[in-house]
């Protein structure tokens, strides 16, 4: 039993990152309809950023600034310089372009920083804390969860309460009536990808020093399973990114824990054909007239 | 090698012509489709044996390596360019068909069976099996559209460490199988370059498999194919069955792949995870995108890629003569990133790769040569 709410703790904190991944992966499937296969290797190259400026100056929030600001950068220097131009192909050229910059970010990356593992350090202590005899969460889990959680809350309170927010709804919603309306689409399509990569960004702090450290693949498998957490809820759904998120971080960690580590990919891979295959839409989508 | 034969369009034939069932006037006017493809295999496979006749060992090995790729890029591209279906799992496939190969060559080789047959049966187990997970993948895709698709099938790519890793009993974890290395036969002669003799068998499953898609996609399936690529709901009322036809297409791609990665596991007579990492199915869709999507030919630029990607890095740093350190960074990662860009501005600004580009320089040239005479006759049309 204590065991078992060692996992539980331990998913929980696991999923409250993939929660913030897949809301950034949720953000720009709303605001432009392209899941963002580059949203792993932008968010190691943030980090990258983050603690490079961490070790040059020493402050760990800084270093989370600087990530999140080039995250903001980042994201919108992608969409206005290359998925603008790839969007009238079709989805399929802009998943292609998305990969194409997978490889070339991972390899500038590695061109700059080397191939090793890079260590990153963890701003608060790692070890569990012990509650009633239990070894629940550690400090920097509480850190994690505490932070997606806010940045959760913040982007709702952005989408549903500000002006801006409403706007950047309508021209995901219907593009030309919004440009009638004098809402320019363009800007709010290039802040809508802005915002998401500074979710990644951030998301990619958290999870970095969870892992071996720094390095241009570290994001490889977290953006598949934000992916999937993504799926779970539904791409259309921002509740649905956060509860997908900690669901299927708390799914990882039992079978993480109860049958080893090597057997996460093949439960991801399970997790997503069966929402797949039995609930496309995900666990919140809305009931959607069926098209031919 | 080059020279393949979906290239060579029949332009000549009306479209309406073609369409009507039976009628010989639609006969495409250069003969049959086969026996033109068969020609053009031939003529290929004659001159890569001529080249490698004169070739060093690693060279040969070069070449049997863009052709191990080939099978895999040619069905790729079918799979990709032609029905639209967006793959990133092809490395995994392709690892599917190499450690069924590399385990049935130990299977027959414990038993002491031995022969000329024994690796073509491998081959084809390795093709059989990896069709039958292209099945699978295939049957879930067939439900699910393009960025879906994607993740699903990326999540595929990422399994491979984790199967063997899980299956150590059998796949041996991360340090893979090895199996007995082909020798050639003795009738070419004691001192024959076991080399050479890799590459002609690669040679071999490259050319079948490039004969067998450039058939099937002249055929009804094939132009069934881009139909349901272009619009499922027309191909659905002209009485095409669109799921069958989507998850057909996987099961060949995967058949393509499968065979392939056979291949690949023969040229060194071991697998490892390692070999098959998620990036090799990034870079199989870069190598197809870059040579022309859609395109047999440009699967052969792509599968030439593939093979520079790996070995252009090593002569880079080579003959640069850098800094230990600076080297080390470079290595393999200024070549993909110098191929990434390229992915991109391919994927913007031209979608048709290289192939796209040698055909329209073949189409002027050839425009050039015709209007030459056509001016000079223009007074006896």
């Amino acid at each position: 039993m204590e065991r078992f709410w060692f996992l539980t703790f331990d998913g929980l904190a696991a999923g409250a990152v993939y929660a913030a991944f897949a809301l950034a992966l949720v953000l720009i499937w709303r605001a432009a309809r392209v899941v963002n296969f580059a949203q792993g290797a932008m968010a190691v190259a943030t980090a990258y950023v983050g603690y490079a400026v961490v070790s040059a100056t020493g402050s760990y929030w800084l270093g989370l600034a600087a990530a999140i600001l080039s995250g903001l950068a980042l994201g919108a220097l992608v969409e206005r310089v290359l998925m603008r131009f790839a969007g009238p192909g079709g989805p399929l050229n802009q998943v292609i372009v998305a990969l194409g910059l997978v490889l070339v970010i991972q390899a500038v990356l590695g061109m700059i920083f080397g191939n090793e593992y890079r260590p990153a350090p963890a701003p608060f202590d790692t070890d569990a804390l012990t509650i009633a005899g239990v070894a629940a969460l550690s400090p920097y889990d509480l850190w994690v969860l505490g932070a997606a959680l806010t940045v959760v809350a913040l982007l709702a309170v952005l989408f549903t309460r500000t002006p801006i927010g409403l706007r950047m709804r309508a021209a995901a919603f219907a593009p030309e009536v919004s440009r009638l309306l004098g809402v320019s689409v363009g800007r709010m399509l290039t802040l809508g990808w802005a915002l998401a990569a500074a979710v990644g960004a951030l998301a990619g702090m958290l999870v970095v020093p969870t892992g071996l450290g720094l390095h241009s693949h570290a994001m490889d498998l977290v953006f598949v399973i934000a992916f999937t957490a993504a799926v779970v809820g539904g791409l259309d759904s921002p509740v649905g990114a956060v509860v997908g998120g900690l669901l299927v971080g708390l799914i990882l960690s039992y079978v993480t824990g109860y049958l080893g580590p090597d057997t996460t990919p093949l439960a991801v891979l399970v997790l997503l054909l069966a929402v797949l295959l039995v609930r496309p839409g995900g666990l919140f989508s809305a009931a959607r007239a069926r098209h031919v | 090698m080059t020279t393949t034969p979906t290239e060579t369009a029949p332009a000549t034939a009306s479209p309406l012509r073609r369409l009507l069932p039976g009628a010989p006037a639609g006969r495409d006017p250069r003969g049959s489709t086969l026996l033109r493809h068969l020609a053009v295999a031939v003529f290929a496979g004659t001159l890569v044996v001529l080249v490698t006749n004169q070739l060093a060992p690693y060279q040969n090995l070069q070449v049997a390596r863009v052709c191990a790729f080939l099978c895999v890029t040619a069905g790729h591209t079918v799979l990709v360019g032609l029905n639209g279906q967006l793959s990133l799992g092809h490395g995994a496939l392709m690892a599917t068909g190499a450690y069924t190969v590399a385990l049935t060559q130990q299977a027959l080789d414990e038993r002491a069976v031995r022969g000329w047959w024994t690796l073509p049966a491998s081959l084809l187990a390795g093709v059989a099996v990896t069709a039958l997970g292209g099945l699978v993948v295939g049957l879930a895709a067939a439900r699910l559209r393009g960025p879906y698709l994607a993740g699903v099938t990326l999540a595929v790519a990422t399994l491979v460490p984790a199967v063997t890793t899980i299956f150590t009993g059998v796949f041996n974890g991360e340090q893979g199988l090895s199996f007995p290395a082909q020798t050639p036969p003795a009738a070419l002669g004691a001192y024959f370059q076991p080399e050479r003799w890799l590459a002609w068998i690669a040679l071999a499953a490259a050319l079948l498999t490039m004969l067998l898609l450039a058939n099937l996609v002249r055929s009804r399936f094939g132009r069934s194919l881009v139909v349901v690529r272009d619009d499922e709901v027309a191909a659905r009322l002209a009485g095409i069955p669109v799921a069958r036809t989507q998850v057909l297409a996987f099961v060949v791609s995967a058949a393509c792949a499968g065979l392939g990665g056979g291949v690949y596991a023969m040229l060194t007579a071991t697998v490892a995870p390692g070999k098959f990492p998620l990036d090799l199915s990034l870079f199989l869709l870069m190598a197809i995108v870059i040579g022309g999507l859609g395109s047999l030919a440009g699967a052969v630029w792509g599968a030439v890629l593939l093979v520079a990607l790996q070995d252009l890095p090593g002569l880079l740093t080579e003959h640069l003569s850098l800094s230990a350190g600076l080297a080390q960074r470079l290595e393999g990662n200024l070549a993909l990133a110098v191929f990434g860009l390229v992915l991109i501005v391919v994927m913007l600004a031209a979608p048709g790769g290289l192939q796209g580009g040698v055909r329209a320089l073949t189409a002027r040239l050839r425009g050039a040569v015709r209007r030459r005479p056509a001016t000079r006759r223009s007074p006896d049309r």
